[in-house]
């Protein structure tokens, strides 16, 4: 391989494979999400201060943003983005870097939205099915749960080829929408959980909108630099090797079925706190919680924003919130999903990269003295 | 984007400081509007809003001297959905009472919102859940138009008149239909009648066969609370098998669709009894009044039904409630609403089917109508009223401590 | 697999069912006979839409996720058909023919330019599901369209044993199916378009690779796939109505046969009809609130086991 094929595989992102051809012959190219980030040394310091202002930006943004906007800014857009986003996350990690789209995020979020109004304090109108632990020993309890049926589900998915883990998680997903629904006996069937609330810890209120905010922030964070760390320890390579090409990683030695698991049930520690954060926004859980529609807006969210960067879900996130909340200003909230539809479709067909490859497209249609041609490149 | 969003923000957080400094606006009182306007109940929802428009038309848009903003958001019967309209009609809209939504389910949620804004007033638009004003009710949400339960007072002593004397019970598995059962119930087993086999379809489920097939010989009528669609359903199915015995139906059951039914027993249909709050060929002047508004301003060309329905009728009670109470204080919502709750708590609300008060949990104590299926000269079908109950509170009549809330298995009569 | 463990899982397996069976009749024959009659004719109709699925997915590698929706596409307009003309076999045929339309308008100008990516063709078709579910709710409304039966399947079939009486529409179901599938196994084995079909379903390269022309033979075979769905459509929406969400219930049915069943295989999705319609019914009569975990189970286990499931061919 030529030097500069070498480095154009460094620096493409990781969207680019994932949307394109899924043969499973694919010769050669492993690539790695973000080669710069590996290096220490001399290049890592200059690198440090090109990556230190625009994430110091976006950071002070983030944490100022509550002081400024209005109580309801920041409850329903900005904490509902974030803990959509943390969801949208988990699907990106698996989709973008390691190849298997699964529609079971959402499920595995209502999981652990489930576990948690079932063993923490929840009311519920007639059945007392709450069994009303303390909320930190509920929510470590749904996590787990949640994490176990994500691995569960991943060994069920990763048997087969690729293209099938949307269909196998599309019908896990359906069914675990249904048995909610039917269910009484556990999950207070259409009714669901009302009024489970988040707690008060130190004296503060989860509930009230800064505290929330500051929490799914935090987990946010977490998880994002978690997933950006991951990526480049050797799990998160050996798994974007999976993706490329699952033959040569067996020959090399690796279990590609285990590492595969593994990463479900990683996706499913993010999609765990992301169900917890969205319960307590929501105040409550039903089946529709984790039905249909949310498991495919999942999916529109971590398409729109671009799976080719952690940052990508959370944008894809934020776009959706605010369409969908401003929608019934704009044009009849009755119609948003035409709406969302038509562009999640312009997006599948025209940019599949996302809003993040368009921006890609747009800088580098712009930058000048690029000495390596990436039309879908840049090393963000 | 994120740019973007910042200047905005500032932009708006600037604007919403400048005009917040007053106590309430010298003119305008906003009114948020929250009905489905999307999925299954989309029509009862445009509905909902004509009557609550009506409302409103007739006092001229003022009450209490003040003029009437409307400001309108939609659902989906999603309790979620619901919950995110309401918080931006209150929150980011800024208005002083609220009124919706138009589910159970919805109804619960936006209850439990409406405890973290006690400056603001809720009232119910037409959701009929028992558990809304039973359990931990909210001190500023008040519910005026009687729930599913309440609908169906007076039935079972109707049915016990016509000689049903076991029933099965056939409805879908979800709160709705267990307040209706029990309002059924509790009335029919205290008077003796049998009810040995319920059974629960599951919500979504179009499939009667296996219901059908688990039809006793010995029961006298099926009492059947589906929606008008699925109930239309569940008679061709039953039909389809051969089945043959008569229908007691729910507040929903009755409906146009099924009085339109082309199948071959249509004729089986006369005769069926139900329990609803709204009777199409009720005739006194209050409500032929209401009728005759209703289509005078929503002519059926503009998409409107011939005669409102249940959700216009509940939503046009529910924003009387709201302007006749800004009357009572003359337009003052100073000092927290106070004094406009407490002259909604007291009011005896007038409407087109009877007068309405509430009780101490803010629910309302109101009417509802017995109806028969009857054939006009015409050969078409409609509801003929039977009776009128009035005086019903949410307790059904039996004493406080021994009321159990609608659920699969309460009441029970085998 | 060896004989010992051959005989261990039928054991493990038919034990329990001739449990089932014996106590069944013996507690209420006349459910347990209706209840058998339900399941093969809710499969005969999950049969005949999973095949369009199956077709589609074996030669095109396309997970089509808008099934559902030409599913309901076909339903509403057969509805509307039959009550302009008042004749069920109009409606059957327009309800095929429209869905069979857009199944051919979606793959001659979209995922013709597709090939090989087949992720990106699943998104794209998750899109238009959507796009299409709320067009249709924008024209049609979102409220119940109950088609009712012609007159010459209404009412019951009286004077059965045991049974007493059964839907006419509902028997005529079956032979339905089977005529369906008859007609699906003609096509495919006895006529050229189905041999090439059948090769593609092998090994596509190969196809074009002889010459034949392969956009052709794909365009025909979504249009068919497309086609069925629509034609479910119309019998569904007189035993089950027409009403959204019904899309993805089909879907979800569809995807659990299939897999079941074994991926392209036609032969299979008959199998996987079977074994969910019947569970289903079973678990809708039995025990209520349980049924979807029976069918979840039975979809667990076969991807356990079989992950191309019971007739599936290596891919």
């Amino acid at each position: 391989m030529s030097a500069a094929e070498w480095r154009n595989a460094m620096n493409a992102g990781a969207g680019r494979l994932a949307m394109g051809k899924l043969l499973p012959q694919k010769q050669g190219q492993t690539t790695f999400s973000d080669p710069a980030d590996r290096i220490g040394g001399k290049r890592g310091l200059s690198l440090f201060l090109h990556i230190g202002l625009r994430h110091v930006v976006v950071l002070a943004f983030l944490l100022a943003f509550p002081v400024y906007a209005t109580p309801f800014l920041t409850f329903q857009i900005g904490a509902q983005s974030l803990a959509l986003g943390l969801v949208a996350l988990s699907l990106t990690f698996l989709a973008g870097y390691g190849g298997m789209v699964s529609l079971a995020q959402m499920t595995v979020a209502g999981i652990a939205g489930y576990s948690v109004a079932i063993f923490g304090a929840a009311g519920s109108s007639d059945a007392a099915i709450s069994l009303g632990w303390p909320w930190w020993l509920a929510v470590a309890v749904a996590v787990v749960i949640a994490t176990l049926c994500a691995a569960f589900i991943g060994w069920l998915s990763v048997r087969t080829e690729g293209i099938y883990t949307i269909m196998i998680t599309l019908a896990v997903g359906v069914a675990f929408y249904y048995l909610c629904l039917q269910n009484y006996s556990v999950f207070n069937g259409f009714q669901g959980f009302q009024r489970v609330q988040a707690p008060t810890v130190l004296g503060i209120n989860w509930r009230e909108p800064l505290p929330f905010y500051y929490l799914a922030l935090f987990w946010s964070l977490a998880g994002y630099f978690f997933i950006k760390y991951l990526l480049r320890a050797p799990f998160g390579i050996a798994l974007q090797g999976i993706r490329d090409n699952p033959r040569r990683m067996n020959a090399l030695g690796f279990h590609v079925t285990a590492h595969r698991i593994a990463a479900y049930a990683v996706a499913g520690v993010l999609a765990a706190i992301g169900g917890v954060l969205l319960v307590w926004y929501n105040g409550l859980i039903t089946p529709n919680s984790a039905g249909t529609s949310w498991l495919i807006n999942i999916l529109i969210i971590a398409v729109l924003g671009g799976m080719r960067h952690p940052i990508g879900p959370f944008i894809g996130a934020v776009v959706f919130v605010l369409l969908q909340t401003f929608a019934i200003d704009l044009i009849d909230r009755e119609r948003f999903n035409l709406v969302i539809g038509t562009v999640f479709l312009a997006i599948v067909l025209f940019s599949p990269d996302g809003l993040l490859g368009l921006w890609a497209a747009l800088k580098s249609r712009f930058a000048s003295g690029s000495k390596f041609p990436t039309p879908r490149g840049g090393s963000k | 984007m994120k740019q973007r969003t910042f200047v905005r923000t500032l932009v708006g957080a600037a604007v919403l400081v400048a005009f917040s400094g007053a106590a309430y606006s010298q003119q305008v009182v906003k009114i948020g509007l929250l009905a489905t306007l999307e999925g299954p109940f989309a029509a009862g929802g445009a509905d909902g809003m004509r009557g609550a428009e009506l409302a409103i038309k007739q006092k001229n848009g003022m009450a209490g001297g003040r003029k009437i903003e409307l400001i309108k958001a939609s659902s989906d019967a999603k309790p979620d959905v619901a919950v995110n309209a309401t918080r931006k009609l209150v929150e980011q809209d800024k208005v002083d009472i609220m009124v919706g939504p138009l589910s159970g389910g919805e109804g619960i949620a936006v209850k439990d919102y409406s405890k973290t804004q006690p400056n603001i007033t809720f009232i119910n638009g037409s959701s009929g859940a028992q558990a809304t004003t039973l359990v931990s009710p909210s001190t500023n949400f008040f519910r005026f138009n009687t729930e599913g339960a309440q609908w169906m007072v007076g039935l079972g002593k109707a049915a016990l008149d016509r000689g049903y004397k076991r029933v099965m019970v056939i409805a879908e598995d979800y709160a709705f239909p267990y307040s209706q059962v029990q309002g059924f119930m509790s009335e029919y087993c205290r008077l003796g009648g049998k009810v040995p086999v319920k059974a629960w379809v599951p919500l979504g489920g179009k499939d009667y066969s296996s219901v059908i097939a688990r039809i006793p010989n010995d029961v006298d009528a099926l009492v059947v609370v589906l929606g008008g669609a699925d109930a239309v359903n569940f008679l061709n199915q039953y039909e389809a098998a051969g089945g043959n015995k008569p229908m007691v139906g729910g507040s929903i059951t009755v409906s146009q669709d099924i009085l339109n039914y082309k199948g071959k027993r249509r004729d089986s249909l006369v005769g069926t009894i139900a329990g609803s709050p709204i009777a199409d060929a009720y005739d006194a002047p209050d409500f032929k009044a209401f009728v005759a508004d209703y289509q005078k301003n929503f002519p059926v060309s503009s998409g409107a039904y011939p005669s409102p329905s249940l959700f216009a009728l509940v939503y046009y009670i529910n924003m009387k409630a709201a302007l006749d109470g800004l009357d009572a204080v003359k337009g003052d919502l100073s000092g927290g609403q106070a004094k406009y709750r407490e002259a909604l708590a007291k009011m005896t609300l007038k409407t087109p089917v009877g007068d309405v008060k509430l009780d101490a949990n803010r629910q309302a104590i109101g009417s509802t109508f017995i109806t028969e299926v009857v054939k006009d000269a015409q050969g078409n079908l409609f509801n003929k009223v039977l009776r009128r109950v009035d005086g019903i509170d949410q307790m059904l009549g039996i004493p406080k401590d021994q009321f159990k809330m609608g659920s699969r298995d309460e009441p029970n009569c085998p | 697999m060896t004989r010992f463990w051959q005989w261990f899982w039928s054991l493990l397996l038919g034990v329990p069912l001739a449990v089932f069976v014996v106590w069944g009749v013996w507690d209420n024959a006349k459910l347990f006979f209706i209840t058998l009659l339900n399941g093969l004719t809710l499969a005969s109709l999950y049969f005949i839409v999973a095949s369009g699925f199956t077709l589609v997915f074996g030669l095109m590698r396309n997970v089509n996720l808008a099934h559902g929706s030409l599913y309901l596409l076909g339903g509403y307009v057969g509805y509307f058909v039959a009550e302009k003309t008042g004749y069920f076999v109009l409606a059957l045929a327009a309800g095929f023919l429209v869905a069979a339309l857009v199944g051919l308008l979606m793959q001659v100008s979209i995922f013709r330019f597709m090939q090989g990516e087949d992720l990106r063709q699943t998104m794209v078709t998750i899109g238009l599901s959507i796009v299409i579910a709320d067009l249709l709710i924008w024209g049609i409304g979102a409220q119940v369209h109950q088609m009712s039966a012609p007159d010459w399947l209404a009412g019951p079939l009286r004077d059965i044993p045991l049974i007493a009486a059964y839907s006419k529409y509902r028997m005529a179901l079956l032979p339905l199916g089977i005529a369906i599938g008859v007609l699906l196994w003609l096509f495919l084995n006895r006529t050229r378009v189905g041999m090439m079909i059948r090769a593609g379903v092998d090994d596509r390269a190969m196809l074009a690779a002889t010459g034949v022309n392969v956009n052709l033979v794909f365009a025909v075979t979504f249009a068919i796939g497309a086609g069925l769905a629509g034609f479910g459509g119309v019998i569904g929406a007189v035993e089950l109505s027409m009403v959204p969400g019904e899309d993805v219930r089909l879907l979800l049915a569809s995807l659990i046969v299939v897999i079941v069943g074994g991926m392209g295989s036609v032969v299979g999705a008959a199998v996987g009809a079977i074994i969910l319609g019947v569970a289903e019914t079973y678990g809708l009569a039995y025990a209520p609130t349980y049924s979807v975990v029976f069918t979840f189970v039975i979809l667990a286990m076969v991807l356990a086991f079989r992950p191309r499931g019971i007739l599936g061919a290596a891919a």
